[in-house]
């Protein structure tokens, strides 16, 4: 009897396993997203600072201004602020608060609940605080610098920053507009509500979290109430899928609309797949090499300048680096205020050698350190093939991105290959790592600036220019101040800027208007729409 | 009882050990590359990092002793909440890949010893070689790209189709359990037809090592005089294998599934990454490379109670099996 029920079970099993499944396309109002969010920490917009967890804030949260994501070029727009009014001598913003939006839990969005959220966020003092605390706020004195007063709100500047500067900063995630009422019924202690709103919502953004299953999934349902209207989707659902080519299967097979962490191989097969587009979108990280300074034979003029000639830029975006990164040779990423375009310098071993050669150097030996990753990795091999050719020994050692980034952080890093990612979509947040660096002694500590990790003495004039922009209020004016500083910096900087990453993103041909949040901010789902 | 105790804490501290004297900075999982100086500070009191190790130790030992498993710095999570998610999909998985594994595996080696360099024993070499050498990675692949891509007889990536994700409401954790607990049939199907193939995959590893020693247990058995004498009494063969050789062989037999199940339990990291199976072995070495001391102890934890249960019910299988344990 026993035997007879389990071959039944088998039976039973296998017949079910071998009946070919229905597998349709995904609901006409459900955006199914295959993405790596195995990054993501928390869900507080005053706290989270990874891609994944920004790409969830982006859209469960609006801020007082934001981006309109059919529209980018234009930059920051009136969201919950209606407008806004700078004082006559730039010390101060006042903003003027959309009527009738409401949270997610039906309480109205007030002047209140903006101030109190930039409050809070300068409070809390987690890791992207200083988009905000660069103004001049502290714990002590926010309240008194940011306040509100009916439906308005007004925040009182350390310096006459420029518009761009401040308004820019705004669009950051930390700067989200937060249910006040709402999560102070959640605080525990003193923590003003951060244990809960790691893994819970407060918003009024186009959709609501249904659920966060870390390293598993991020299910988002559109508001009904949205103030720009209700999302045609209203369903997203982001699945962590961290291998390139399970994305691609299930792209393919039409399980999922969109996959994001596609490799070279797997987009070239997916642009000749039926109902599969590949949509390309430059972002914000730059890939750079800094050579630091404490090298002797690194911080040798020569050796800079014949490095910027070293490398081979079109071998590497057409072969392995190919739909992942574009050549830019400047720190700001296209599509910032201030960016820059021209590619001073080519491929040209020949020129490396004679530039070495005049200078005396009869070749040398550097051993780096380089993260594990593929990318870096194929880049630092073609670099050492290069230099072998000029004359110079460059042995790589490859470790963990942790380990990597505990030596650069210790200034112990000879040549640095990597990415810098932008925090806010303000030039600003490149210029001041890359071109400012006040105290280049080792005592002072700046493990955040990338010009101190590689003991990058900026020149006076360049940390003052760099300073300068953040207070031009003539916005032409100051794109051109960061097109002086950059052309400076491609001149006589040991840190050189080599590509910027293009995301591809793999679409079901249907799925429209999809918008990862180009070099400036995060994934939008609001304006997705699927068509037949 | 004691000493199942202290092998625990033993493997605690070992676990912590080595999770400390890793060059991996939590404190930087947590705040990020672009924190400041006086914010790592903050974070690295925060979490307790300031106090000699032997405190931090016996802190933690304390805090789990009245159930405070501690809160993952990867997740955000309290860890007892993670383990409750990631437990039950290795559990399921872990366990059906054992059940192919078994019902396969040990038939395979019992024939492959009886008729020694027969067809059979051929098949099974090959089969145990290719699965003891082919990368689990590169067969998991093929295995999607065939049933799935191609053929599409299965599932994909993850252990539901988007339709019925959330919708079973979650009593065991096992899908598979929930589903039918709900009565839910296309739920069922659809959990079944995403957790076959990785299930197969993991038997099949399982079947190459339960088939190769359970052959080389019955050739011993085989070559004893008792085999012998049960022959020249006339028994028929299938009586000779089945009730005196293999009986014989079940108490070994029973500690390599035990060992095979145990192994599984930790969860299969590769397996786990290709299938997107959000397992114990991905939270597991995630933690670990994030330096997140309590979600490593808190997984180290169930895998080794893991062991000392499997330990525990091989113990009793034995005296079951060996009249003489009584």
């Amino acid at each position: 009897m026993k035997m007879h029920l389990s071959s039944r079970a088998l039976l039973l099993a296998s017949a079910l396993a071998l009946a070919p499944a229905a597998y349709a396309e995904t609901p006409a109002d459900t955006l199914v997203v295959a993405n790596d969010i195995s990054d993501i920490i928390s869900l507080d917009p005053a706290q989270t600072f990874e891609f994944s967890g920004n790409d969830v804030n982006r859209n469960t949260y609006d801020r007082l201004v934001d981006f309109d994501p059919l529209d980018m070029e234009a930059g920051f727009k009136p969201a919950l602020a209606e407008s806004w009014k700078v004082a006559e001598d730039g010390m101060s913003i006042t903003f003027t608060m959309r009527e009738g939006v409401t949270f997610h839990s039906g309480n109205p969005v007030r002047a209140e609940d903006a101030a109190w959220s930039l409050h809070r966020a300068v409070k809390l003092d987690k890791t992207p605080a200083f988009i905000l605390t660069q103004f001049g706020f502290t714990a002590d004195n926010v309240e008194e610098k940011i306040t509100h007063d009916g439906n308005t709100l007004t925040i009182s500047l350390d310096q006459p920053y420029a518009q761009s500067f401040v308004l820019n900063c705004l669009t950051a995630m930390i700067a989200s507009v937060v249910d006040k009422e709402t999560v102070m019924a959640h605080a525990e202690g003193d923590d003003l509500g951060n244990t809960w709103l790691n893994t819970n919502e407060a918003g009024s953004g186009a959709f609501q979290l249904a659920a966060w299953r870390p390293n598993e999934a991020v299910q988002l349902t559109a508001y009904e109430d949205y103030y720009q209207g209700a999302s045609d989707m209203k369903r997203v659902i982001v699945r962590n899928v961290a291998e390139s080519s399970a994305q691609r299967l299930l792209l393919e097979q039409g399980d999922i609309d969109a996959a994001r962490n596609l490799t070279p191989t797997d987009v070239e097969s997916l642009s000749t797949t039926e109902g599969v587009r590949i949509q390309d979108e430059p972002r914000g990280r730059i890939l750079y090499m800094g050579l630091n300074q404490k090298d002797e034979l690194l911080s040798n003029p020569a050796v800079i300048e014949a490095m910027k000639h070293l490398v081979n830029y079109e071998g590497i975006t057409d072969s392995f680096l190919k739909g992942m990164f574009m050549t830019h040779q400047a720190f700001l990423p296209a599509g910032y205020l201030g960016a820059l375009e021209d590619q001073p310098w080519t491929y040209d071993v020949e020129k490396a050698r004679q530039i070495l050669s005049d200078a005396g150097i009869e070749g040398g030996t550097i051993t780096t350190k380089v993260r594990d990753l593929r990318e870096y990795v194929d880049v630092a091999q073609t670099l050492q093939a290069s230099m072998a050719e000029a004359g110079l020994t460059l042995n790589i050692e490859q470790m963990t991105g942790a380990q990597v980034l505990d030596a650069y952080r210790a200034r112990e890093v000879p040549i640095f290959l990597g990415e810098w990612g932008p925090d806010y979509s303000d030039p600003n947040t490149n210029a001041a790592t890359f071109a400012y660096n006040p105290d280049n002694s080792d005592e002072a500590m700046a493990t955040g600036l990338l010009a101190w990790r590689n003991a990058y003495a900026v020149p006076d004039s360049m940390n003052e220019a760099t300073v300068a922009a953040t207070l031009e209020q003539d916005s032409d004016k100051r794109a051109q101040m960061y097109q002086d500083i950059q052309r400076q910096y491609q001149a006589e900087a040991p840190i050189i800027p080599l590509f910027q990453r293009i995301e591809n993103t793999g679409l079901r041909q249907n799925v429209q208007n999809w918008n990862a949040g180009g070099s400036v901010t995060s994934v939008m789902y609001h304006q997705v729409t699927k068509g037949e | 009882m004691l000493s199942l105790a202290l092998t625990l804490l033993g493997l605690l501290l070992v676990t912590f050990i080595i999770g400390r004297v890793m060059p991996i900075d939590p404190v930087l999982k947590v705040v990020g590359d672009r924190a400041s100086q006086a914010q790592y500070e903050a974070a690295y009191q925060a979490m307790g990092l300031d106090k000699p190790l032997v405190v931090q130790f016996f802190g933690y030992i304390g805090d789990v002793l009245t159930g405070n498993f501690g809160r993952s710095i990867s997740t955000g999570q309290l860890v007892i909440d993670d383990i409750r998610h990631v437990f039950p999909a290795t559990l399921e998985l872990a366990t059906l890949g054992t059940l192919i594994g078994v019902s396969i595996g040990v038939p395979l080696g019992v024939i492959a010893a009886a008729r020694r360099g027969g067809i059979i024993d051929q098949v099974a070499r090959v089969v145990a070689l290719v699965g003891y050498s082919m990368p689990i990675f590169w067969l998991g692949l093929m295995g999607l790209l065939v049933f799935y891509g191609i053929l599409g007889w299965v599932g994909g990536p993850g252990r539901q189709g988007i339709i019925f994700d959330g919708m079973v409401p979650s009593v065991t954790g096992l899908i598979l359990v929930d589903s039918l607990i709900a009565g839910d049939w296309a739920a069922f199907r659809d959990a079944f037809s995403h957790i076959i193939l990785p299930a197969s995959l993991l038997g099949y590893f399982s079947l190459a090592y339960i088939s190769r020693m359970t052959r080389s247990f019955m050739l011993e058995q085989l070559g004893a005089e008792y085999i012998t004498t049960a022959r020249v009494k006339g028994l028929s063969e299938g009586a000779v294998i089945w009730r005196h050789a293999f009986r014989n062989i079940s108490i070994p037999l029973v500690t390599v599934i035990a060992l095979s199940f145990g192994s599984l339990l930790e969860g299969s990291v590769l397996t786990e990454i290709i299938f997107s199976w959000p397992g114990l072995g991905q939270y597991i070495t995630k933690s670990l490379l994030a330096g997140d001391m309590s979600a490593v102890l808190g997984g180290t934890i169930v895998v080794g109670v893991c062991f000392i249960a499997l330990n525990l019910l091989s113990d009793l299988l034995y005296r079951v099996l060996d009249p003489r344990s009584k």
